[in-house]
């Protein structure tokens, strides 16, 4: 089950790859196809849902082009589930 | 992938338009324009906040900012915004300057803003080169570094020793908090983001002075990728502008967090 994901912005993207490099789970990778502005944006690649919401990429990206979503479940909402 | 149970934890701040900037990939001033916006934001001063664009690659910040910003002539942000504060001294004041304009043409003017402890906030974003003209050689390039007017590295017989801007005017009695931060990985991002909101928390309580000085990147000028950028600045210019507090006056001590 996920636990948080980011979505990219491609139109704000500039393909600087800084997100690749301080992801802890090594999810980011640059697009093999270019941009509308002729940037090859940075995508998520994360079939296993293993992203943790854990905001170090949207800290680093210097064209606020990542926004980050985190699982708000409370913690007797997820026992309930379980 | 995105879930119903999932909540933005994350987002573009309001104090920033939607405007992308003309920065070039990977150029670090982004992610300090995202900081000041977001202390902005988080304090809730951005309808009282007027800053004052420089000249250089940030020239064009006031497209940027979702608050009221006026452009000085090169190097004279602190001369204005000495003014403006005198002028409405219930603002909130603060300067963007890069290190061409604040430590080669400006100096006078910030050395005598920092003595007359004037009561704005100064953002001085140092990346050791002109970044706008071109990457030539500015009074804070590191000795040995290679830039388009010192091809073969800067030779301190020749042009000098660079400028430590911050242990400068630490020495100013009306200076109230001197800071340098770095942004070259996230850690050192959120403890600059902690100095912008100390100096702007110093400026709201009129203990005087305050400049956070920031290591930032070029890797267009650099001729480096962005990755490779962020290595320069850890690895080159850490050992020689290292990062500190340099002065935290005692009026400003009761405001100053982490």
């Amino acid at each position: 089950m996920a636990r948080g994901t980011i979505t990219i912005d491609e139109k704000r993207c500039k393909g600087c790859e800084l997100c690749t490099s301080v992801c802890p789970k090594n999810l980011i990778q640059m697009a093999t196809y270019f941009s509308a502005r002729g940037y090859r944006p940075a995508i998520l690649v994360d079939p296993h849902a293993q992203c943790t919401g854990c905001m170090l990429c949207s800290t680093i990206c210097p064209d606020v082009a990542i926004t980050v979503y985190r699982e708000m479940k409370s913690r007797k909402a997820q026992l309930v589930a379980a | 992938m995105l879930t119903d149970d999932m909540q933005v934890v994350y987002e573009c701040p309001d104090a920033l338009t939607d405007v992308i900037t003309h920065y070039c990939p990977g150029c670090t001033h982004g992610v300090i324009h995202r900081l000041i916006a977001e202390v902005l934001d988080e304090m809730g001063i951005r309808e009282k906040t007027i800053g004052v664009a420089p000249v250089g690659c940030s020239v064009f910040i006031y497209n940027y900012f979702d608050c009221d910003f006026a452009q000085a002539a090169h190097g004279r942000a602190p001369a204005m915004a000495t003014g403006l504060k005198r002028v409405h001294p219930d603002r909130v004041v603060f300067t963007y300057q890069g290190d061409g304009d604040l430590a080669a043409i400006g100096t006078a003017e910030i050395i005598h803003a920092a003595a007359r402890g004037e009561n704005i906030s100064v953002f001085f974003v140092n990346n050791a080169v002109y970044g706008m003209t071109g990457g030539q050689m500015a009074p804070t390039t590191l000795p040995g570094m290679k830039t388009t007017s010192s091809p073969t590295g800067r030779d301190v017989e020749l042009a000098g020793f660079p400028l430590r801007v911050s242990e400068l005017l630490a020495q100013m009695t009306g200076a109230a908090y001197v800071v340098r931060r770095s942004v070259h990985d996230p850690g050192n991002i959120n403890k600059t983001k902690k100095a912008i909101r100390n100096a702007l928390n110093v400026q709201l309580n009129q203990a005087g002075f305050s400049l956070v000085e920031i290591l930032s990147s070029c890797p267009t000028n650099w001729g480096t990728s962005a990755l490779d950028a962020l290595k320069f600045v850890k690895e080159q210019m850490l050992p020689f502008y290292p990062l500190g507090d340099y002065k935290v006056a005692d009026s400003a001590k009761s405001f100053i967090v982490g």
